[in-house]
């Protein structure tokens, strides 16, 4: 699908215009239609690759979770993005729709303290299970204490 | 497309199953009864040394376990980060450490030596630490590189221990980022002399104090 054709069939599904730039198309989404989107790219726009899936901390303006799924042949890159309501940590999971979401939904739990609301396996990839806070959070102090090595 | 349910959830790996060993190793590894072996040999050669002449003795066969404990310095295989490339280089047939009698050997439990070669992350020091408690006595330690002397670039990250001596006492700190195979030999041949000076105390140094 070329770019611009999906970037009219996501105007006229989710009323949202998607920027383009060459193949690149840039989604801002509601968190409310966040798993309904990815399973429209994947089934209609065939966006079949996902790419990756992460955080940015806005401080008070809330979290922002972004995700990159591609078509590699067509070629077409949807980078969707949603905005958190300020304080707010739940999120849509997407493993329903990409299986390969698991680790790096995991992952961005486990950084920036997004809950993936339905995810079959949500705890700590990378930290230990005992750490507490979430460090690529902006509030995260560098020194905070973690006994006994710190 | 229907967005499918999420599938069941996987079970985790649940540590406390391990806690008999953790205990066992802990029991043996600490020895809250004390060494007896070592008391009485200790004992022994005390008994020895304060029999008229008997120091000779005991002096000269220090000397003798010096040199075969120096002679025979084995590390432990333990790799953690890129100065574990350095390490395989200095144990490899060019700079060739085995002409010192060091044999990198793959178990703790036959080793004198374990060089942390690597940055020491908060989740690995525990690990770290059960290596080396499954070293037998004596047993040295050779930090290697930036980041085990002291946490190197990543000290101010959110997740490194700033220093392998939080965790076990250290004996020959090798600056470098990485080592070359020649500071890391110079360093071990540090550890040579070291051990070669090495008395029996009854205890080990305990790591640096923690602010």
């Amino acid at each position: 699908m070329t770019p611009a054709a999906a970037s009219s069939l996501i105007q006229e599904r989710f009323a949202v215009n998607a920027t383009v730039t060459g193949t690149e198309l840039g989604v801002i989404l509601p968190p409310a239609r966040w798993g309904e989107f990815a399973a429209f790219a994947k089934g209609t726009l065939g966006c079949t690759y996902f790419n990756w899936l992460t955080a940015v901390d806005w401080k008070e303006q809330g979290l922002e979770v972004l995700a990159r799924v591609e078509d590699l042949g067509a070629p077409l890159v949807v980078t969707m993005r949603t905005r958190l309501d300020p304080g707010a940590t739940h999120c849509a999971t997407l493993t329903g729709v990409f299986r390969g979401a698991g680790w790096m939904e995991r992952e961005c739990y486990d950084m920036f303290g997004v809950v993936f609301d339905g995810h079959p396996d949500l705890r700590r990839i990378l930290l230990g299970d005992d750490w507490e806070g979430y460090p690529l959070r902006k509030d995260y102090a560098v020194d905070t204490p973690h006994a006994p090595y710190r | 497309m229907e967005v499918k349910r999420p599938l069941p959830q996987i079970p985790a790996p649940v540590w406390s199953e391990f806690k008999d060993l953790q205990e066992w190793e802990k029991h043996h590894q600490e020895r809250p009864g004390g060494d007896k072996t070592s008391e009485a040999l200790a004992s022994i050669a005390e008994a020895i040394h304060h029999f008229p002449g008997g120091w000779i003795v005991t002096t000269s066969t220090d000397k003798i376990f010096n040199w075969a404990r120096k002679s025979s310095v084995w590390p432990v295989t333990f790799g953690l980060a890129c100065c574990a490339i350095e390490m395989m280089a200095t144990f490899a047939s060019r700079f060739d450490v085995e002409r010192f009698g060091m044999v990198p050997w793959a178990s703790p439990r036959h080793s004198d030596l374990m060089i942390v070669s690597g940055t020491v992350t908060i989740k690995m020091a525990p690990m770290l630490k059960r290596i080396f408690d499954q070293m037998p006595d004596p047993k040295w330690v050779v930090s290697m590189g930036s980041c085990a002397n002291s946490g190197g670039p990543f000290r101010h990250g959110y997740h490194v221990v700033k220093g392998v001596d939080r965790v076990v006492p250290v004996d020959v700190y090798v600056p470098g980022c990485p080592p070359t195979p020649d500071s890391l030999m110079y360093g071990l041949l540090k550890l040579q002399e070291q051990v070669a000076e090495f008395q029996k105390t009854g205890a080990r140094p305990t790591p640096t104090e923690l602010p």
